[in-house]
């Protein structure tokens, strides 16, 4: 990372942190920190040098995710969702002249995206359909019951799945780029919540139209397999790791705290703050090695659509999922009531709610269905070096 | 003496496709290069259609023909199963 990134992300966590409670406290849209990100141009930072973007890695855009979840998860989660639709633009659309002039935009612009895959009458299901593209005369148009579309009402733009032809089967699926000038939004639900508050993830009913350059090349299949699916669950995986590790972090200047009051005696806790301290680097070391795997499919088609990488980018999900419930209790364990209360700077309430949402944001279940289905699939388990 | 009908590996895949029942249209009117998950064939499905044709040939496909294009269409399959040594027959 570089420093002058370095500092960009310094101060988008400054800001974020700033605001937190109060985005918690009233489920308001992190405005304060996406107004500072835009400033420092970090919406942009996946998109081509060629078309005005600051081409980072994947994972600078990792470590920003990880930083953000350590100030403010709304917003670090946000942040994750708006990069994984610019890189489906990136990967997917980067051929087309339609894609690449929005991409321009988005970087000069610093365009928020949000994303509208889910719907009502598909059980959950986000590989299915119920709406569908009705092209005349080169123009689209699709209605859309999007029962969430989190900070749908302060994004700049959309990225919307729809079945390609009113003719087309439920998993028949295009993705199609939204400007704001595209969809008009009907509030349908808002989020009150336990926790991720200031995702905003509220339900709205969406009317799309535009020009049929607009849908990604590429059937959505392979969208989601390569790109939406690796990309979502490294992006939340490291904003879970940075709850985790603000929680951990807590703990550890608690104990601190309390071992200074009596020097002759570890703190009751310390033990506690060992433990999470050590889960925390099983639940780091799942993301870099999924990272690291990641980084190796994109160099090889062949590995980015074997079944071994799938269930690759499934079991990390489960398991930071899980991980970043776990790291949080152990750490509240470790300050005892003073994590539980409100009003201490030990304080883990909103970690702890936060946290709670990992397994239920794209259900663990359903998760673990496509993996059980992929294991028949699969044959000899690849060596630790593939 | 009744003569023996040799089946091309293109009509055996549309009857495996046929009894897996993962189509929304009938198999017989696809041509060799439709694709068939425009005609409703989805990732769950896939995985049923690969357990029956490893059945119906009694063949075993290898890990690097476990990918979406092996199942694209009547003729990839064809062409995946010729990799395994499966020949038109009775």
């Amino acid at each position: 990372m570089t420093d002058k990134l370095a500092a960009s992300r310094a101060a988008g966590v400054e800001m974020g942190a700033r605001h937190a409670a109060d985005v918690d406290a009233r489920a308001r849209f992190p405005q304060e920190a996406f107004a500072t990100l835009k400033e420092q141009k970090l919406l942009g930072l996946l998109v081509p040098a060629r078309d005005g973007g600051a081409e980072a890695s994947l994972a600078d855009v990792i470590s920003v995710c990880h930083a953000l979840g350590q100030a403010c998860a709304s917003t670090a989660m946000i942040y994750a969702m708006h990069q994984i639709q610019v890189w489906c633009i990136v990967r997917h659309g980067g051929d087309s002249a339609w894609h690449r002039a929005f991409l321009k935009r988005l970087a000069s612009e610093q365009l928020l995206l949000a994303s509208a895959t889910s719907e009502a009458g598909v059980g959950g299901d986000v590989r299915s359909s119920v709406c569908a593209v009705e092209e005349k005369d080169g123009r689209f148009t699709f209605d859309k019951q999007a029962t969430v579309i989190s900070y749908g009402a302060s994004a700049d733009g959309i990225l919307a799945t729809s079945r390609r032809t009113p003719q087309s089967p439920a998993s028949d699926q295009v993705i199609v780029v939204l400007p704001k000038a595209s969809y008009e939004l009907k509030h349908l639900q808002a989020w009150d919540t336990l926790g991720m508050r200031g995702t905003c993830s509220d339900g709205y009913h969406l009317k799309a139209s535009g020009e049929m350059g607009q849908l990604i090349p590429v059937p959505y299949a392979d969208v989601s397999a390569q790109t939406m699916l690796p990309m979502s669950h490294l992006t939340w995986s490291a904003v879970w790791l940075g709850i985790a590790s603000d929680a951990v972090a807590r703990a550890r200047a608690f104990i601190r705290a309390e071992a200074r009051k009596n020097a002759n005696a570890t703190p009751i806790g310390a033990t506690r703050l060992a433990e999470a301290a050590q889960t925390l680097q099983t639940m780091k070391s799942g993301l870099l090695a999924a990272l690291g795997q990641y980084e190796a499919a994109l160099k090889s088609d062949d590995r980015l659509q074997s079944p071994h990488f799938a269930v690759a980018m499934n079991n990390l999900k489960i398991s930071s999922s899980r991980l970043v419930v776990e790291v949080v209790g152990q750490a509240l364990l470790a300050c005892g009531l003073s994590g539980y209360r409100n009003d201490t700077p030990f304080s883990l309430s909103r970690h702890l709610r936060d946290a709670h949402s990992a397994q239920l944001m794209v259900n663990n279940d359903r998760i673990l269905a496509n993996t059980a289905r992929l294991q028949l699939a699969l044959r000899e388990e690849p060596g630790l070096f593939p | 003496m009744p003569s023996t009908v040799s089946a091309s590996v293109e009509a055996r895949v549309r009857s495996v496709l046929k009894n897996a029942g993962c189509l929304q249209v009938d198999v017989e009117s696809l041509a060799d290069d439709a694709d068939l998950y425009a005609a409703g064939l989805n990732s769950h499905a896939t995985v049923n259609l690969m357990l029956a044709l490893e059945d119906a040939f009694d063949i075993e496909l290898p890990d690097r023909l476990l990918r979406r294009t092996t199942f694209a269409t009547v003729g990839a399959i064809a062409k995946a199963l010729g990799e395994v040594g499966v020949k038109d027959g009775a």
